[in-house]
């Protein structure tokens, strides 16, 4: 097994009800008067639900089979702040439960990898909360050619003693995180051909994917690498700004699925979204959405069960006005952490149910 | 001399100081105290109470004997900031909120979804306040006012980006200030009543008949007594007994509402009666865990990241039987035997405003506009008025990630730049970014980390580095004067761990030991 899981962060909270469209229940035309996607925009997947029609570049992936939209994920108690959210998705935690390790890097506990080269995980965008822990070795890396740049000004450490110093220990370790990741890294890079599709720029998503599709093509052997894209925080007039990052967030993603066909990688990423949570189900009095609940998310990849994956919230049994999720955050990271490493690991939950999506 | 240790007495004596010393040679001082600590101790009290230490501030420090020293940095604390407020002070809450809303509509009028470049207050307000700070942190003659009032913000966490009311949050930052060296006690009173803390911890909504517990809560486990000392019934007790403190919404104002209040009967840590908060305040002042608490995290502030237990209950103790009394709390840690202990020095990372104030102080660099420091705090996961959550900035070896260390490097070597191509008139100038109205808007950092972009100077050594700039390097007043070895042991607190040259060009010696990696430590 030795899949890579591209980790998209959609920031800010990605409005689901929006995104996968109930379509064809009364109650969402109710919910949304001024801001709903009009039936006639919305693509439809089968008789009761359809995609944005800015997401119509996903299409090529969802007849192919191999998108996967995973409904109604969300997770009991769920709070709505983003930090905290954030921070509950990314250490797989229970509502009520702080943990400082990243999911990815619990799903390595006990069970080292292979130190081929000197990192494990690269980190696109800032947050390296998911692969934060001793069991990974994370680079957070904007800029690929930056980043060798800033590391050889920094040169390797001669051989120091840390005189029982463990603040200077940790500097140094640290720096020879960066310096192993550095020559690990250099040579491929540096050889990786630029993507045959380029991405758009309009956002650091663009660059963040183009670093990602050289990374894969130039088979640097991570476990992860993470990208994101923020702005989703649609609280008023929402449905511009929304439409116009999810046209973003599809058409880079095609583009990836384009490039990884051709580099004849497809098979071996697993793209994954997710988001802090979905909006409320009503829209707001200024035609936005406030922070709610669960959201439908997105799994792509060659080796991906495309179709409908779980159950859709009911829109007519509302919880405070927020749609009550159908599936665990913590059982899509159990099946990817299974399907793309090979890792057993419960993250908390009695009995983790390997989901459908992936093999 | 002056008998005060303000900055503003460490700048007059390095003038002096300055003036009369020759290459080479750092003369003895006439009068030495019998107990002189002598440069390295005075330079490890000054590193771990001010941000950034010249030599001409050790000098001032090294003739005397340490609890001398330790007795002129308490003094007399300054209690208010010595840099103006901002303008808006006086505006509430409610009409903040009004011209907020009219700047969000002006703001949508853009087509295609693309919003306007239109300021809006709460977000320019917030940016102020940061920058005040900064200017004041840098500015100060008493650091260690700062530093406390730093590490109270990192205690009764609060952050603009819930409490989006700034003005409440300057405040706050005020009674930090006022309370820095004073009295836990009142402290935590007041902090019980303040506005920004009512709203960031959900207070003002407390109600009887819906008592939020999110105040209650981080009271017992943050504030006072820690994790794992009291129960959930305990949390609820408390909660109820803070219904009916809130925000006047016009004013921004602490208020009490009588009517929300539950006066009903309470068990609280095994007491029961009719408990208002101030009753639960008393209860926990009372209790042996919280000293103990506020000492285990001063401890890691100021000594070292591992706590003795015994000296946490020694000093403890002291700290309850004064009442509460932050100043000789202070005293006693920084003249406990461990804080001296030369194992200890350098056994501490900067914090990210250690090492951005403290650099810019070093050098002595003027920086007109605060915007790009602030900036650079954030990417280094410290910003003032935001920390990350409830429990604050964990500190410690968190400080340093790959992407933090790289960001680190690239800091100090834009600032080994901006010295270098420092005239001798006026020292150097860090940019006023070309554009402010670029500073307003919310963004992201560049890709390259690249957050300050240093303006050409009158008369540049051309195009060199401080590391090559040999003798035409001009060093500020702050360090210009002393030789190599002293530089080093002025910027490092322990020997360089890449090994630079100490008799190499002042410019050279500076800029590597800005670029060691020991000067992350302090």
């Amino acid at each position: 097994m030795g899949r890579v899981l591209l980790l998209v962060e959609l920031k800010g909270g990605n409005d689901g009800l929006n995104t996968l469209v109930p379509y064809a229940d009364p109650t969402y035309r109710d919910l949304r008067a001024g801001i709903g996607v009009a039936r006639e925009r919305v693509v439809q997947l089968d008789e009761r639900v359809g995609l944005h029609e800015k997401l119509a570049p996903l299409m090529d992936s969802w007849k192919a089979g191999d998108l996967a939209i995973l409904q109604g994920v969300g997770y009991p108690y769920p709070n709505r702040s983003h930090f905290r959210s954030s921070e509950i998705w990314d250490t797989a935690s229970a509502s009520t439960q702080t943990l400082s390790e990243g999911w990815v890097a619990q799903a390595f506990n006990g069970t080292p990898i292979a130190k081929g080269i000197g990192v494990d995980c690269v980190v696109a965008d800032t947050n390296v909360l998911p692969s934060a822990g001793p069991s990974l070795r994370t680079i957070v890396m904007q800029d690929a050619e930056n980043f060798l740049r800033q590391a050889d000004a920094m040169s390797v450490v001669p051989g120091v003693s840390d005189g029982g110093n463990p603040a200077l220990n940790h500097l140094l370790s640290v720096r020879q995180e960066i310096n192993a990741a550095a020559a690990g890294l250099r040579d491929r890079l540096r050889s990786a051909p630029a993507p045959v599709d380029a991405y758009g720029q309009e956002f650091l998503l663009g660059r963040q994917l183009d670093l990602a599709t050289r990374l894969l093509t130039a088979k640097v052997p991570v476990i992860a690498i993470k990208v994101a894209l923020g702005g989703f925080d649609t609280h008023a007039n929402q449905a511009p700004t929304h439409e116009r990052l999810l046209a973003f967030l599809a058409t880079n993603l095609a583009t990836l699925r384009q490039n990884l066909i051709g580099a004849g990688l497809w098979n071996d990423v697993v793209v994954m979204t997710y988001s802090e949570f979905g909006r409320r189900a009503r829209q707001n009095a200024s035609a936005g959405t406030d922070h709610g609940t669960s959201a439908p998310h997105f799994v792509m990849g060659g080796a991906v069960k495309g179709g409908l994956h779980g159950v859709y919230p009911s829109l007519s049994d509302l919880q405070d006005g927020d749609l009550r999720h159908t599936v665990d955050f913590r059982n899509v990271f159990a099946t990817l952490a299974q399907g793309c490493w090979g890792q057993r690991y419960d993250f908390g939950l009695r009995q983790p149910q390997r989901l459908g999506f992936l093999v | 001399m002056s008998t005060r240790l303000g900055r503003r007495g460490f700048m007059e004596a390095a003038t002096a100081f300055t003036a009369g010393l020759s290459a080479n040679l750092w003369p003895a001082p006439a009068a030495r105290a019998a107990s002189a600590m002598g440069f390295d101790d005075a330079r490890h009290l000054l590193s771990r109470t001010s941000f950034g230490v010249t030599p001409a501030e050790i000098r001032v420090l090294e003739s005397l004997d340490h609890s001398v020293a330790v007795d002129r940095l308490l003094d007399s604390p300054r209690r208010e900031a010595m840099t103006p407020a901002p303008g808006w002070l006086g505006l509430g809450p409610a009409e903040l909120r009004r011209r907020q809303q009219a700047a969000e509509s002006e703001r949508k009028q853009g087509a295609d979804g693309k919003k306007l470049d239109v300021v809006r207050p709460v977000q320019e307000q917030g940016r102020e306040l940061k920058n005040w700070w900064i200017e004041e942190m840098i500015a100060t003659d008493q650091p260690l006012v700062e530093r406390m009032t730093l590490f109270w913000h990192g205690h009764f966490t609060s952050s603009l980006m819930k409490v989006r009311y700034p003005a409440s949050l300057f405040r706050q930052n005020a009674l930090f200030r006022r309370e820095a060296l004073g009295n836990y006690a009142t402290l935590l009173k007041s902090v019980a009543r303040d506005p920004a803390m009512l709203i960031y911890l959900d207070g003002m909504r407390s109600v009887a008949r819906q008592p939020n517990e999110n105040f209650a809560r981080e009271l017992l486990e943050l504030f006072t007594l820690g994790e794992g000392r009291y129960g959930e019934t305990d949390v609820k007790a408390a909660a109820r007994a803070f219904t009916g403190w809130s925000v006047d919404r016009e004013t921004g104002q602490f208020m009490e509402r009588a009517g929300q209040h539950d006066d009903g009967e309470k068990t609280f840590l095994g007491k029961t009666g009719r408990f208002g908060g101030d009753d639960i305040l008393a209860i926990l002042l009372a209790h042996p865990r919280t000293a103990e608490t506020v000492v285990e995290k001063l401890w890691r502030e100021f000594v070292s990241l591992k706590a003795d237990p015994s000296e946490v209950g020694r000093l403890a103790a002291l700290f309850r039987e004064s009442g509460y009394e932050i100043k000789p709390l202070m005293r006693a840690l920084l003249l406990s035997p461990a804080f001296r202990d030369p194992a200890n020095r350098g056994a501490l990372i900067k914090s990210p405003v250690d090492l951005i104030v403290g650099t810019v102080h070093v050098l002595g660099l003027p920086v007109p506009e605060k915007t790009g420091l602030v900036r650079m705090l954030q990417g280094l996961g410290q910003t003032p008025f935001d920390p990350p959550n409830v429990k604050g900035w964990a500190g410690g070896e968190s400080w340093i990630s790959t992407h933090t260390l790289l960001l680190r490097q690239q800091f100090l070597r834009r600032m080994v730049e901006a010295t270098t191509v420092a005239p001798m008139e006026g020292g150097m100038q860090m940019a006023n970014r070309p554009n402010r109205r670029a500073d307003r808007r919310e963004q992201l950092p560049p890709a390259d980390g690249s957050t300050m972009q240093m303006m050409e100077p009158p008369r540049p050594v051309e195009g060199r580095s401080l590391r090559g700039a040999g003798q035409e390097a001009r060093l500020g007043p702050t360090l210009a004067g002393v030789d190599g070895p002293l530089l080093v042991r002025t910027l490092l607190p322990r020997q360089p761990v890449d090994g630079g040259d100490a008799n190499g060009t002042a410019g050279a010696v500076v800029a590597a030991a800005l670029l060691d990696t020991a000067y992350q430590l302090k």
